[in-house]
This record gives C-alpha cells, structure tokens and sequence, in this order.
C-alpha cells in the first residue's frame, strides 16, 4: 500500500528533487526503510546504524509525531501523509 | 551544489526591514529565554518573504528548539505558497552575533540561512550565515522595499 511521503529540501536531491514520493510500507518503520533502499542516497540521514530514528530527525503522520506515537511501529494507512523534517535547534551554549 | 568558494562569494539573505523588526521583536519577547522562529521564502535567490516566530520548545537561555508542530504547519503551508522554509532566527542573549557551535552542530540543512540576533546590546544586532559542512560562511543581508 503507497503512502504519500513529503521531504525536507536536504534529502530531494536524492530523491531526483522531488518534493513528495510515493513509498510502500505498513508502518513507519517499513516506509523509511523502502524508501532508503529505492533512494540509497538517504542512507543514514534517517535511521541510525541501529535501526532507531536519528535524533534530529522528525517524523510525522498527518499531524502526529511518530515519537509520540507507536514510533517506527507505527502503523500508516492508504491516505495518510507522512512527513519528514529536520529537528530544528541550537544555541550559546 | 554550490562550492564553499561559491557561497561565499553569492550568498546573501535578502529581507524587507520589517522582517529584521519582527525577529528583533520576538527575540526581545522571549527575553531572557532565547528566542527563535522559521524564514519562508525563495530559496534560489535568498529572499525571505515571511517571518515566522516560533515557541522555543527549549525555553532555555542558552538553547533554543524550533516547536516542531509548528515548523510542521509552517513547512505545509509554505509549500502550498510555492515557498519554502529558507531558514532559521535565533537570538544570541548576551553573546555577539556568531553561531555557537552547537548552532553548527545542529544546523540541519547546508541550503538554508541561519539568522542570528544579538541582544547583547542595547540596539539588536542580526547577522545571517550559510553552514556548510561545519565551516561557517557570512553572507550579506540585504534590505529591499521599504
């Protein structure tokens, strides 16, 4: 079942420079591993060597955080729209 | 992809003077707590159309986390538009205009602009930087319109 997966401007190169790709999975886990094998060059910006979600990455389904949900257990459904976003932060310190 | 060389020689954020007003006003808000917020616009040419102050989820003098529902609604909202989250403001509390290393640790994307403010004086100051592969490139900010 193809979900929708929109991506930050940092991984479009990647993917040919589209915005949004269409990705088989059943849950979170199953879409971003898809979709690195399709597009290896997003290897390792998404998922750590141990197969967790990198920490400055964020993810969502529609508008929940998957960190707050069933994380990469996650189940996504025909219609859902997943979106990836670098975590945004810094400071002085 | 632009070469570091290139950067430095093309880049620069172009930005209308209420947009330098509106970051240095929310920065002053947030105060003491660092402020922070999200730059749409046009990321070919460097061209903030939109300020977007953001809840620092951080709520920390010295840190500051874009909320990231936010950066989520902002990012649909600006693709609907034809724009794009070009980049990131924060401010700098009693620290000059410089990214810390932190801010370069975690800078995410090498396309964007990185916005800072600096409260370290009585008049805001606001300097805007490329990062790229760890090397921190300054690039001119530009006033257009009135």
């Amino acid at each position: 079942m193809p979900v929708e997966v929109r991506l930050p401007t940092l991984l479009r190169p990647a993917v040919g420079g589209q915005p949004v790709v269409s990705v088989e999975g059943a849950t979170i886990g199953d879409v971003l591993s898809n979709l690195q094998t399709a597009f290896p060059g997003i290897e390792g910006q998404l998922l750590t060597e141990d197969g967790s979600l990198h920490r400055f990455v964020n993810v969502y389904v529609n508008d929940d955080d998957v960190r707050y949900l069933d994380k990469l257990d996650t189940k996504v459904s025909e219609g859902d729209v997943i979106s990836i976003l670098p975590a945004v932060a810094g400071g002085t310190a | 992809m632009e070469t570091e060389g290139e950067l430095l020689a093309t880049s620069e954020l172009r930005l209308e003077r209420a947009h330098l007003v509106a970051m240095a006003a929310h920065c002053l808000s947030c105060y003491p707590e660092e402020g922070c917020g999200l730059l749409v616009g046009e990321l070919s040419s460097g061209t903030v159309v939109e300020v977007h102050p953001t809840t620092n989820v951080a709520a920390s003098s010295q840190l500051y986390t874009v909320d990231p529902l936010a950066h989520l609604r902002i990012d649909r909202a600006a693709e609907d538009s034809g724009l794009s989250v070009i980049g990131v403001f924060h401010s700098h509390t009693h620290t000059d205009p410089w990214p810390s290393p932190t801010d370069v640790g975690q800078a995410p994307d090498p396309a964007w602009h990185y916005v800072l403010v600096s409260l370290r004086h009585e008049v805001p100051s606001t300097r805007s930087y490329r990062i790229v592969d760890g090397n921190i490139l300054e690039e001119s900010v530009v006033v257009i319109g009135n």
